[in-house]
């Protein structure tokens, strides 16, 4: 696993939110009662969501608490699952995929993209705050390479000139919308889709 | 090729819409009461004449897999827990079932589940799928609403509950063990089998573990016949199974075909041809990146099921297909996929945690041109020391690319082996690369 750094700016207080209060219970309604700790990371998610998408230490102690489990287990997972950020991240977290598929379909231009518009490391910030990026691995759209995900949503089919677009757009706080930008329909073959007879629509 | 009426994911690339009344129409949920009547033994022996074998990736026979779970419920319940956790490079086939097929996938999760008595069912998606996750939730609600799933769930007096977990961007919790140790709220390490989840699974209950596409196909199956899934495909490869091509070809896509059509069809036919022409491939990774690549002369007849890939020495695994062509460094390639299994690593066992990295290092020193003849030696011998020695499946998924690169590519590596050794070199190494070279 990689290695995470946590935030040496740490909030000392944590509490969740009244609206995330309920939220919490129909999660713990999911798990038999006595195995309440499989709420652990669905918990993580909540925090993560309600601090500006990272984790506190403070919400790690809480949510220990709020379960009845040490705060070494919560911290572990924390640190051993990749999707927690431990360290503030832009309003707009753009995660690039770089594994084979995508590698071979040009994503390293993807990277050189981030690298000049974003900022020249990983995970940190842009000249305006409002933006970060970072190289992961496979998210699981291959047939729709290159692609990256910026926040929530997957954006496919990319090449250098449209990713330099929507990372401008990020910028500008006016995202792009999501999706294929070849125009494509999900992950049917373009061109010959009379072969498959699904076209009789 | 497969004919139209053949094919179970109708609406792959969300040419009819996904929601509930539309998959009805599409014969969703249609007699899942009379099939639910005809009891566990006939489901079970169904599936099990249908020769259905898992698409995860290790092929085991569905129907079998079904009937190790105890036939009597115990004082413990009975869980089903569906692998949703799909983060094999090259593999993007579970995605659109999520989005396009919810439906499929709950009548089977309900079928799979009356069958080994579970009331309970969790669907373990991975993080990055938060989207299709949502989408499922809204085809969760929709079926509770019409009263498929919940109390007395479609009229067949079983009642059953159907959950989302979301997984955290951990490639190892695709294993079933450690994606139940993440289920239960810890890292997702695997654990040691025996004893096997469907004695001693989530919570320590009996659980059936299925990969999506696995389950989606069952209502299908038990609706048209054994028979009818049986006649698909090759024998003992039966059915039919979503490709994913992707990589360096004209259209890379989704399909849906036969068990055993020709690799070579499916990259000419649906995928629209390796960029720069046939000849101008280089080796074709056959189901996902865990599976050792094939060059381009066995690529010209191998046809793609389970038996024959392993005859070739690889594997169908997910069935993802990635194509590499010629303008490719092919060692490049392999060294980015060992990168993956390092980072991806869980850190349990000794050889696969320094394994991996080690794998990745002299790789990326090969690409550069800088290792040396008795690197590939060592890297082989890596390979070798990670094979088999792991809790999990990861080490061998993760050797097995590497020792395909060594098999098919050792002319293209030996080229590239200009470096002098390290030893030689006086010059300061950092620490961790390779000690062993200094001890000479």
């Amino acid at each position: 696993m990689s290695l995470k750094e946590v935030y040496n700016e740490q909030p000392k207080i944590f509490k969740f939110s009244d609206k995330n209060q309920k939220i919490i219970d129909e999660i713990l309604k999911k798990y038999p009662d006595s195995n309440k700790k499989s709420a652990v990371m669905p918990l993580l998610y909540l925090a993560q969501k309600q601090n500006d998408n990272w984790i506190p230490l403070a919400a790690m102690k809480y949510i220990a608490k709020f379960l009845s489990i040490p705060y070494i287990n919560v911290y572990e997972i924390a640190t051993f699952y990749s999707m927690y950020n431990l360290a503030p991240v832009g309003k707009y977290f753009v995660q690039v995929c770089t594994t084979s598929p995508c590698l071979i379909r040009g994503a390293d231009k993807l990277i050189k993209v981030c690298k000049e518009k974003i900022s020249s490391k990983e995970r940190k910030l842009s000249e305006n705050k409002r933006c970060s990026w970072m190289e992961v691995e496979c998210l699981g759209a291959c047939v729709n390479a290159p692609m990256m995900q910026i926040n929530d949503d997957y954006y496919e089919d990319l090449n250098e000139n449209n990713a330099s677009e929507i990372i401008e757009s990020l910028l500008n706080d006016k995202p792009l919308k999501p999706g294929s930008y070849r125009g494509r329909k999900n992950t049917s073959p373009e061109k010959n889709k009379n072969l498959n007879g699904n076209s009789s629509k | 090729m497969i004919k139209e009426e053949n094919k179970i994911f109708k609406n792959l690339y969300n040419d009819f819409g996904w929601e509930i009344e539309n998959s009805v129409k599409r014969n969703d949920w249609q007699n899942t009461k009379e099939i639910i009547s005809k009891g566990r033994e006939w489901i079970i022996n169904e599936v099990k004449s249908s020769e259905l074998r898992g698409r995860g990736g290790a092929g085991f026979p569905t129907g079998l897999k079904w009937s190790f779970a105890p036939k009597e419920v115990g004082s413990r319940p009975h869980y089903l827990v569906i692998n949703a956790d799909e983060s094999e490079p090259g593999t993007c086939k579970d995605r659109d079932i999520l989005r396009f097929e919810p439906q499929k996938l709950l009548e089977g999760c309900l079928i799979a589940g009356f069958a080994v008595n579970a009331h309970t069912c969790y669907i373990y998606i991975r993080g990055e799928y938060y989207n299709e996750g949502k989408r499922l939730q809204e085809a969760i609600n929709q079926a509770y609403k019409k009263n498929f799933l919940g109390k007395n769930a479609c009229g067949s007096g079983w009642d059953f509950e159907v959950h989302i977990h979301y997984g955290a961007g951990a490639y190892i919790c695709g294993e079933e063990t450690a994606l139940l140790e993440s289920l239960e709220g810890n890292k997702g390490l695997p654990r040691l089998k025996p004893p096997f989840p469907a004695l001693v699974g989530l919570y320590g209950c009996p659980t059936i573990v299925n990969n999506v596409e696995t389950v989606a196909v069952v209502p299908t199956i038990l609706r048209k016949g054994a028979k009818w899934f049986s006649s698909i495909g090759k024998p003992k490869n039966t059915g039919t199974k979503i490709f994913c091509i992707s990589g360096n070809v004209n259209n890379p896509c989704n399909v849906e075909e036969e068990m055993g059509i020709p690799l070579k069809d499916l990259i000419e036919k649906y995928a629209g041809g390796v960029v720069g022409g046939w000849d101008n491939l280089q080796a074709v990774i056959p189901g996902g990146s865990s599976m050792p690549l094939l060059p381009k002369n066995i690529c010209e007849t191998i046809t793609m099921d389970f038996d024959s890939l392993i005859k070739a020495k690889s594997g169908l695994g997910t069935a993802g297909i990635v194509v590499i062509n010629k303008d490719q460094d092919i060692i490049k390639c392999m060294a980015r996929i060992a990168k993956f299994y390092k980072h991806e690593s869980c850190g349990q066992c000794t050889p696969c945690r320094e394994g991996v990295g080690w794998m990745w290092r002299i790789l990326e020193r090969t690409a550069k041109g800088e290792s040396t003849y008795k690197d590939i030696d060592l890297l082989f011998d890596v390979t070798k020391q990670i094979e088999g020695h792991t809790i999990c499946a990861f080490g061998e998924g993760a050797s097995w690319p590497v020792q395909g690169l060594l098999r098919h590519f050792r002319k293209e590596i030996d080229k590239r082996c200009t470096g002098t050794p390290l030893v030689k070199k006086k010059r300061n190494i950092p620490y961790l690369i390779d000690q062993h070279l200094l001890e000479k």
